[in-house]
This record gives C-alpha cells, structure tokens and sequence, in this order.
C-alpha cells in the first residue's frame, strides 16, 4: 500500500479524524494533568479565539482593526460588573452582545469609508475605553478597580473549549457562505465587489461585529482568572498586539493559521514573558516585520513552498516504486 | 471666570501648535508614500528622550538639541522607507494591498522601537523642563516655555508649507504623490524623493518631541498616547492637508485644555473622538481636505 497514495485519497477522512482526536485529546485533558497545565491550554485557547476572529474580518477584506484589545477588555469590565447579579453562561453570552453592538455603532461611522479612517479610529480605541471606564470609576462608583471573584480552573476550561468550537465552526461556516466570499471580493477590490451587486458596507459592518462578538466572550471567560481588574489593565495594547502578530505569523489565508500561530505563540508567551517582558516584545517586533516582508501568507504559505520542493522528490520516489511494480510482473 | 476662559483658551492655541507640527509630519508621510505611520508616535518619543539625554548628560540646550537629533532621526526614517515599505512596496500585489502591509509592519517597528527604548533607557519618568518660569502676559500667567514651543512649531509648519510649493524639491515631493510612476519618466528619483519625504515626517515628530521634552516629563511610553493624538488631529485636518493639521492642531489643542480645565481631565480623549465621529459622519475629508 502507497502511503502518499493513501494520504492523497482518503484525505478528508484523514482530516476528520486528526480532529477528533484533537477534540478528544482536549475534553480529556484536565482528568490526567496538573492545574497549571490546564491554565497554559486555557491561555491558548483564549489567543486561538482572538486571532481566528481577528483575522475573520482584517484578514479577508485588508480593514486592518488595531483594537481587538477594547473589545476584549469590553468583556472582561461585563464579567466585573454582572459577576454577583446574573449566572457565568449568561455573562458570557451578554459580554459578547456587548461588544457586538459597540463594534455595529463603531463600524456605522467608520467603515462607510476608505479603510484608512477605520484603521486610525480603532487605533486609539483602547485609550478612549481607558478614560471611559477611569471617569465611570472615579466620578461615579468612587472606586478604582474591580475584584473579581475567581471560578474554578475546570470550568473556565470547558467554557472557553465550548467557545473556541463554537467560533471556530462559526468562522469556517461563515467563510464558506456567501458573506465569506463577498468579504474576499471587498479585500480584492472593493469597487468591483460593489458593482456585482455585494452590499459592501452592510457586509463589512456585520461580519466585524460577529468577529468582536467571539472577543468579547472570550473577555468574559479570561476575566476570573485576572482577580484584580483595572481599565488599564483590561485595555492594555498588549491584547491588540498579540492577536494580530499571531494571526499574521501563521497566516491569514486559510482558518488554521491564526489558530497555529496563537498555539505557537500563546505557549512562548506563557513560558518567556515573565522574565523578559521587554526582550520578547522586541523579539515579536522583528519577528512580525520579517514575516510581513518575507512570508506574506505567513507559516502557512511556507506549505504550498514546502510542497512544490518536495514535490518533484516525492513523485520520483512514487515512480521509482511504480517501474519496481512493473519489473516485477 | 470669562478670563480663565480666555486664557484656557490661550494655552490651547499655544499648546496646539505643537500638536499640528506632530500630525504634519504624519500628514506628509501618508500622503506621500502611503504608509499609514504608527510609529510616529515613538519617533517623538526618541526626540524627547535623547533631548532628555543630552540636555542632563551633556549640559545641552534643549533648542539645540535637535541640530543633533534631527539628522539621526531622518536618517532613520530614510532607511525604514528606503529599505522595509521600498520592499513592501515593490512586492505587493496592489497598492490597497501596500496599504495594509506596510500598516502591519509600521506596528511591528512600533514595537520594536517602543522596546528598545525600554530596555536601554528604563521605564521611569525624565524630567527636564526648560524655561518654565512664569510670565504675566494681559493680566494672565503663562509659561515662558508656551510661546517659545508654539513660535518654534509655527515656524517649522510655515517652513515646511513653504518648502513643499516653492522649492524645486517641494515640488518632486508633490509630484511623487500624485503619481510615482509619471514623476519618475519626468526625471524625478522617486526612491529617493520618498525616502526624503518620510525622513522629513520623523525628523518633524523628533523636534516634536523635543518640544514636548520642555514642557512635561517624558518616558519611553510615551509614544503611543501621541501617535494617537497626532492620528486623530490629521483626520481632523484632512488627510495630507498641511495647513489642515495645523488648523486642527490648534482645534484640539483649545478643546483638550477647555475640556480638563472647565470639565474633568481624564475625559479629553473620549471628547477627540466625539469631534473625530461628527466629523467623519458629516464631512469625512476633514476640515481642509480635498474632494
């Protein structure tokens, strides 16, 4: 039996049952490891959620949002406020509305426009939350912060596996229907897209609503694990950063490589930034600038690369075998 | 309370002029290579930093400073453009698709820029104010340094309008912005004239920030909260309109000092952008933009 043969037939059941082990390998984690294990998986899934939506909207259409980070701290400030009123899944889901509907007004202003002033205005979002929340705080509650009471590891687990499935179904469904291709044709040329009759602005407008909805849930989810919460905290750059420097180093083409780079990323961060915060934000810097000049469709574009080198090897491999199978009949 | 009025509205205008010399740097940058700079920014940063440096290190005079701080800070600004969105440039499949990249890439260079600085110079604030006694001007306190920030930027804006539609450089810069390839069959070096143009953008943002060096303590954060400014002010003034940002600068220099003087202090960011939102529904171009 050919493997390459077998990979290339059966490739989509192949492809399903990769994931359902992953699915299993994931449910299962919690029972055979330690507490902090389950945080670092948790961690990660929350950068797999910010990148994949990220790249749902600035990936395909080239609007280039800098501010996942107000609609993640959004969530993370309705987790503080709603913690003693309403139960966890409730918050979760509320928290994301949150950041749906301020995406939607965002966007109306915003993206009825070139790109450029979309850019510029979510650029300084994560300032303009900041002195909302410090006002709010200060004038009004005469308080600064918000104590939050933690819950325990196994259930923020499960809350935030169930989100990353429900995301990342959500996105590969999205960018299979037709509003994933509309969002494509608007990154291609936007005139063109509207000429063919794509409502562009309608489009635009929900599609990064939907994608600030997954940030703002995850918000909700990551925000126990904080205890303390301030604005600065909540709306720190940081979490803008991460994403899209994630989604870009796996690539934003295809929906596995956000995921990938957050994985890749997500891990180095929890094991490296500890001791040399300043360091590996410099290290990021250059990482990102190089993968922006040098692989433009990130680690992902390094596969097709990778295939057509191989390619030729792997075939001569295959008709070596074919001319073997011929000699011996 | 009319006289504390006016002069919160005096200081405005002075403080104002420094914002508009921030956003004409920005302004030029898009509007002649098309790079969205976010690292604006941290350039002002390394102006008021180094300014820091070599006025408490070697005894310099901060207005000085820039004579030695401006070349480095073209230079560095000639070679990002040179050497990284020259690159981006030549690559990308399309122009919206530079657009992008280039974003992308400016924000990795923030980072880096940002990070170096931490880690060579610390996170602690540095002080190094200069003529900052007071003066009674019409029955009103000021801050000496006040007038001589804004004679300074008003100077460098009127400077750099001058230089942009008279002189014969000014004019390849022009001409590279309406359209390279033209300018380049008309002999103009577009390479070069880019680069130029982008050098000038942080050489403006490094004096900026020397400026800003007498007036408050500075830091290596200080960059982000800056660039955000000088965003909102060349929105404000129209994209690649110089006069526009000026103009705009002084706007939002009045209302930041209304809005913390009369108001509440932390609030002038969210009032930026209720300006920025008005404006963008009602007239998109800016104050002074075109079309």
């Amino acid at each position: 039996m050919d493997i390459t043969r077998f990979i290339s037939t059966h490739r989509k059941l192949l492809l399903v049952g990769f994931l359902v082990l992953i699915l299993i390998f994931i449910t299962t984690f919690p029972l055979y490891t330690q507490a902090s294990h389950v945080r670092l998986l948790t961690t990660l899934l929350i950068y797999v959620v910010l990148a994949v939506s990220w790249a749902l909207f600035s990936g395909t259409t080239g609007y280039m949002s800098l501010a996942p980070a107000a609609f993640f701290g959004l969530g993370i400030y309705t987790m503080a406020l709603l913690q003693k009123e309403l139960p966890f899944f409730l918050i979760i889901a509320i928290g994301g509305l949150a950041a749906f509907i301020f995406a939607l007004l965002i966007g109306l202003v915003t993206l009825r426009l070139r790109g450029i002033y979309f850019t510029i205005f979510t650029f300084g979002l994560v300032i303009f939350m900041t002195e909302i929340i410090q006002y709010l705080e200060t004038r009004l509650w005469g308080q600064h912060g918000q104590h939050i009471d933690p819950i325990d590891n196994e259930t923020i687990f499960y809350a935030m596996f169930v989100l990353v499935v429900v995301t990342v179904l959500a996105i590969y469904l999205i960018r299979r229907s037709r509003y994933g291709l509309a969002l494509l044709s608007i990154g291609g040329n936007e005139e063109a897209a509207e000429h063919m009759g794509i409502n562009t602005t309608r489009t635009k407008v929900l599609i990064f609503a939907i994608s600030s909805f997954f940030m703002g849930a995850t918000g909700v989810i990551a925000a126990p694990s904080l205890v303390y919460v301030n604005a600065n905290i909540a709306f720190s750059t940081y979490y803008s950063f991460m994403p899209i420097f994630m989604a870009i180093f796996g690539g934003m083409g295809q929906i596995h490589g956000p995921i990938i780079g957050a994985v890749i990323f997500g891990y180095l961060e929890k094991t490296l930034r500890a001791q040399l915060f300043s360091y590996f934000m410099l290290g990021f810097g250059i990482i990102m600038v190089a993968v922006i000049l040098f692989l433009p469709n990130g680690m992902m574009g390094l596969v097709p690369m990778l295939q057509s080198k191989l390619g030729g090897v792997i075939s001569k491999i295959r008709k070596g075998g074919q001319a073997e199978q011929h000699a011996n009949t | 309370m009319a006289e504390r009025i006016l002069s919160l509205i005096i200081v405005g205008i002075l403080q104002g002029g420094v914002y508009g010399l921030l956003a004409m740097g920005l302004s030029l940058q898009y509007g002649v290579c098309r790079v969205l700079n976010i690292t604006h920014g941290e350039f002002v940063m390394l102006g008021a930093v180094l300014t820091y440096m070599l006025h408490i290190g070697f005894d310099v005079n901060p207005l000085l400073a820039p004579v030695i701080i401006g070349p480095l800070l073209f230079g560095l600004g000639f070679l990002l453009q040179a050497t990284l969105f020259r690159t981006l440039k030549a690559w990308a499949p399309s122009p919206a698709a530079f657009e992008g990249n280039a974003l992308l890439a400016a924000f990795g260079v923030l980072y880096i820029i940002e990070h170096f600085a931490r880690i060579t110079w610390g996170g602690k604030l540095m002080p190094s104010y200069y003529l900052n006694d007071v003066v009674s001007f019409l029955g009103m306190q000021f801050v000496k340094n006040q007038f001589v920030t804004f004679a300074i930027a008003l100077a460098l804006g009127v400077a750099v309008y001058l230089f942009l539609s008279r002189s014969r450089m000014g004019r390849a810069i022009r001409a590279t912005a309406e359209d390279a390839g033209t300018a380049g069959l008309m002999g103009v070096n577009t390479n070069m004239t880019l680069a130029s143009s982008f050098g000038l953008g942080a050489l403006l943002a490094g004096i900026g920030g020397t400026l800003v060096s007498t007036k408050i303590a500075v830091s290596t954060g200080m960059g982000f909260p800056n660039t955000v400014i000088a965003l909102i002010v060349v929105v404000l003034g129209g994209l690649g309109s110089i006069p526009g940002s000026f103009v705009a600068g002084i706007l939002i220099g009045i209302v930041s000092l209304l809005v913390a003087g009369l108001w509440e202090p932390i609030l002038t960011v969210p009032v930026y952008y209720a300006m920025l939102m008005v404006l963008l529904l009602v007239r998109p171009t800016g104050i002074l933009g075109k079309k």
